[in-house]
């Protein structure tokens, strides 16, 4: 099941991607499948990370943490967090096969970043099903 | 589930090394590593047990290079051979393009490799995917360990276990010398570039 994102669609997605987490103060944000592929990406330039790992790890990471949820009786956990040092790691699900990341520092409030997660997935699903 | 993105003119394709525990997946990946360095510039990503074991999947991204104007990146993972990761192995599968299937060749291990080979079948069959049509590459692995006296399951008979309905192209190789794994690697990728091609029409 190949499936293919025009150009169109994709410069949308990465507008809202600009907007809603990178003019937020957010180091990195990234979408991908379930998969593991990567279909946009955006950072503010001092990342140096692996993206394609990132994501194949996400993805895997993911798909654990569904398996989880279903053994305690839900369908799904449909977000993720992972606080670090200095950076941290938000993980929310698109619809059934995409995974939004963001990986964000102390100067961004979690609060703030959920909120936009959510505005954004319902622009994002939009997308996907125009 | 190959993902095109036409505004950054790339496709990402994805290839599983499939087989029972210890048969060699592992060290396929790691060989490619070694061998074309030049192309892979990331680490191998590997999740494993502390005995060495994997415990989810390896990961390593392969650069091919452009093909008719696109930029063609390769996914490399491996599954959990031990039938107790069946759920993490079904994970991986997620999305595949391409399998290529390590057996075994060594007599002790014939039964694991049929297991090993059904178990894809029904795995693929989860996501709706047919084993007699996804692309597919069988490696006999390990034929090198007939020089140190250890019995070894003939082509042949492995051909027949493993190989006579599906027919897939094959390969006898040694993972841990590098014979054949560079071989391996490129007819499964030609494959799988080619049904995406076929499909994207």
């Amino acid at each position: 099941m190949e499936y293919t994102l025009g150009q169109e669609h994709l410069e949308n997605i990465e507008r809202i991607l600009q907007k809603d987490f990178m003019e937020l103060g957010v180091h990195c944000v990234v979408l991908i499948d379930m998969a593991g592929n990567v279909i946009a990406s955006l950072d503010n330039g001092d990342m140096t990370q692996d993206i394609y790992s990132l994501a194949a790890l996400a993805a895997g990471n993911f798909g654990a943490v569904s398996a989880m949820a279903k053994i305690v009786g839900e369908e799904d956990f449909s977000l993720l967090f992972h606080k670090g040092e200095k950076e941290n790691i938000h993980f929310s699900k698109i619809m059934d096969d995409f995974l939004l990341i963001s990986i964000f520092g102390k100067e961004t409030s979690l609060g703030f970043l959920r909120l936009k997660v959510a505005e954004a997935n319902e622009k994002i699903k939009k997308i996907f099903r125009s | 589930m190959a993902f095109v993105n036409l505004k950054k003119k790339e496709v990402q394709a994805k290839i599983v090394y499939y087989g029972p525990g210890r048969g060699g997946k592992t060290t396929n990946l790691e060989y490619i590593h070694a061998k074309f360095s030049s192309r892979i510039k990331t680490e191998m990503v590997a999740i494993k047990t502390h005995g060495d074991r994997t415990l989810f999947f390896d990961f390593l991204p392969f650069d091919l290079g452009r093909i008719k104007g696109y930029d063609v990146k390769i996914q490399l993972y491996t599954v959990p051979g031990q039938i107790k990761y069946n759920a993490t192995r079904r994970l991986v599968l997620r999305g595949v393009d391409g399998v290529v299937f390590v057996a075994d060749s060594m007599e002790v291990r014939r039964e694991k490799n049929v297991l090993s080979l059904r178990n894809l079948q029904e795995n693929l069959a989860t996501y709706q995917k047919n084993i007699f049509r996804i692309p597919l590459v069988l490696q006999y692995n390990k034929r090198d360990l007939s020089e140190q006296g250890i019995p070894l399951l003939p082509v042949e008979t492995l051909e027949k276990q493993l190989n006579s309905k599906l027919k897939a192209p094959c390969f006898e190789a040694s993972a841990l010398m590098g014979t054949n794994v560079a071989k391996t690697m490129k007819k499964i990728i030609s494959m799988t570039i080619a049904s995406l091609q076929r499909d994207l029409k």
